[in-house]
């Protein structure tokens, strides 16, 4: 088996979880200018919601075809999510909209830990395992291993993707909202419903989180309470990395991360002569982070961090 | 009766007025121009008409009150404002203002259109038309906002200093434009630093000096008038 070409297919596949989740965090930085925080707990409330609807269905109706369980869980979470974030936006930020730029973040970070908490009440401490209602085909594919899970994971961000860079770039909804990216009051001057549109990127940005979450509980089989801190992480180094505030950054930068933290991984043993194992993976993020910060602080694709800052 | 009524308008900014007791009125199919020294109070006014700064008093529109409407509820009554230095959406191409400046409207027919029209009033802007509005140049970007406010095909059209920065030449296109507009029966509300284009390219007329309004009447009568002579027309001794 090729360990490289291996860890490139794990590395797009985290990738493409990463790219989904980064996008919510890059959407609402270029139309608020705000870090929202709390966004990678929605993504882990997404991955609770859609295994608990799951774990349900599987108890009641253990006859129903898995794949109607599957779509029906998946469409709960992302609808739970959107109206969460809808929410969070209407309850917690909008309010802060004009209050100096530390209070909005400090707020994200206070519903993030809320939220956390809240799933751990609610669903308890230990990790839900997903139930067994699928058996992947695992496929020979230039000499690496890939399942079917995993294909799909990459084809369904994908698209999902390329529909949101199409709505945005193309679409007037996509014009209205890089128009309200750009100046609210302008946009304001020209009819655009400023606070729609702010919450319509929310609700995007959930519903692609919502995925992400479905899709990393279902590659690993498992979800936690606190699975949203260390992915929301990752997702925001991801979006700094591609340049926060750009969309095709997002997706660029989760797929480097993915990459980068995937082979790093595969050789890290070798690099450290066998001082470090692959669960320093994480360390990849962060060193990431931290170059990207001290060397280009505006990211691959970005040049907003300066304007904005 | 009245188009646009404004009674009593107020703006401030924190201690400073910038506008007291602004009562004026504009009827239906005029242009009128509102002149007065810098800092007067005069891009108060018309960014508190159209709703893009608060304001104390009452703004009245086609019978409607619109002083409790947030900026976009005006947009869909009727209101353009072309802002003080153009207010271009820099990362969106020409033609994506332009459509934005559309953007309450339904009718793609009629859209695309005015669309054309204004790319025949303005064959630079579709010489430009994929280049994004950062990169125009100070008259394109003139050009792009009254293009931009035209194409919301809008009742009321207000418009400040349309002349700033620009060459003469391309003063004198812009109020033929304006002209072209006012003929086509749409009502317009001028701010203009040049007060003599502004009088001579309106009906009426008021003047603005430190946040009040200090006169009003017939744009030729204001053109006569010795003290607006001396004052804003730079004319000393006449
Ligand atoms: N955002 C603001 N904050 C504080 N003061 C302001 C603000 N905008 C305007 N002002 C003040 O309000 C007064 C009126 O300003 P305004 O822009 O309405 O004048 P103007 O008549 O349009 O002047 P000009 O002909 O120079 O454009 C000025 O004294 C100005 O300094
Ligand atoms: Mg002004």
């Amino acid at each position: 088996m090729d360990i490289f070409f291996q860890q490139v297919i794990n590395g797009l596949v985290l990738g493409s979880v990463y790219a989904l989740v980064a996008l919510g965090y890059t959407m609402v930085y270029g139309i608020l200018g705000l870090i929202n925080f709390a966004h990678g707990e929605v993504v882990m409330v997404g991955a609770m919601v859609a295994l608990a609807t799951v774990a349900y269905l599987f108890g009641y109706f253990p006859e129903m075809n898995p794949i109607v369980m599957v779509l029906i869980a998946a469409t709960t979470s992302v609808i739970s999510c959107m109206v969460l974030s809808y929410f969070i936006e209407r309850l917690a930020y909008r309010p802060l909209r004009k209050a100096p730029r530390l209070a909005p973040l400090i707020t994200a970070i206070g519903i993030s830990i809320l939220l956390q908490n809240l799933a751990m009440i609610i669903w308890g401490r230990q990790y839900k395992t997903v139930p067994k209602i699928f058996s992947f085909e695992t496929r020979e594919f230039l000499g690496a291993n890939i399942t079917d899970l995993q294909i799909f994971i990459i084809v369904l961000s994908a698209i999902l993707m390329t529909l949101l860079l199409l709505i945005v770039n193309y679409s007037k909804l996509g014009r209205a909202m890089r128009a309200t990216s750009e100046s609210q009051r302008i946009a304001g001057l020209l009819g655009v419903n400023i606070n729609k549109i702010i919450s319509f990127t929310f609700v995007i940005g959930a519903g692609l989180g919502a995925v992400a979450g479905i899709l990393v509980a279902a590659n690993y089989s498992v979800a936690h309470y606190s699975m949203g801190f260390m992915l929301g992480l990752k997702a925001f180094t991801a979006a700094v990395l591609g340049g926060i505030g750009n969309l095709g950054g997002a997706v660029l930068g989760g797929l480097l991360l993915g990459l980068i933290e995937s082979i790093g991984a595969g050789y890290i043993g070798d690099i450290t002569g066998g001082f470090l194992g692959s669960h320093y993976q994480d360390v990849f993020a962060f060193l990431v982070l931290i170059i990207v910060l001290v060397f280009r602080p505006t990211g691959i694709m970005g040049e907003r961090i300066s304007e904005r800052a | 009766m009245s188009y646009l009524s404004v009674e009593s308008l107020g703006v401030s900014y924190g201690a400073i007025k910038a506008a007291r007791g602004v009562s004026l009125s504009i009827k239906e199919g005029e242009t009128v121009a509102l002149i007065g020294s810098n800092g007067a109070g005069k891009s108060s006014t018309l960014n508190a008409i159209a709703g893009l700064i608060g304001h104390t008093g009452k703004v009245g529109f086609d019978g409607i009150d619109m002083s409790s409407f947030p900026v976009h509820k005006r947009a869909a009554k009727g209101l353009a404002l072309v802002p003080e230095g153009r207010g271009i959406l820099g990362r969106l191409t020409v033609d994506e203002n332009l459509r934005m400046g559309a953007y309450l409207r339904v009718d793609r027919k009629s859209i695309a259109v005015d669309l054309l029209r204004i790319y025949e009033l303005f064959p630079r802007l579709r010489e430009r038309r994929g280049q994004t509005g950062g990169t125009l140049s100070g008259g394109e970007q003139q050009m792009l906002a009254i293009g931009r406010a035209l194409m919301a095909s809008p009742k009321l059209l207000l418009l400040d200093e349309p002349s700033m920065g620009l060459a003469p030449l391309m003063v004198e296109k812009i109020f033929e434009v304006i002209r072209e507009i006012s003929s086509s029966g749409v009502t317009i509300f001028l701010v203009e630093q040049n007060a003599r284009l502004a009088l001579e390219s309106s009906n009426r007329a008021y003047v603005m000096e430190s946040g009040e309004l200090t006169m009003e009447g017939d744009s030729q009568e204001l053109l006569r008038s010795s003290k607006v002579r001396e004052s804003y027309l730079g004319e000393l001794n006449s």
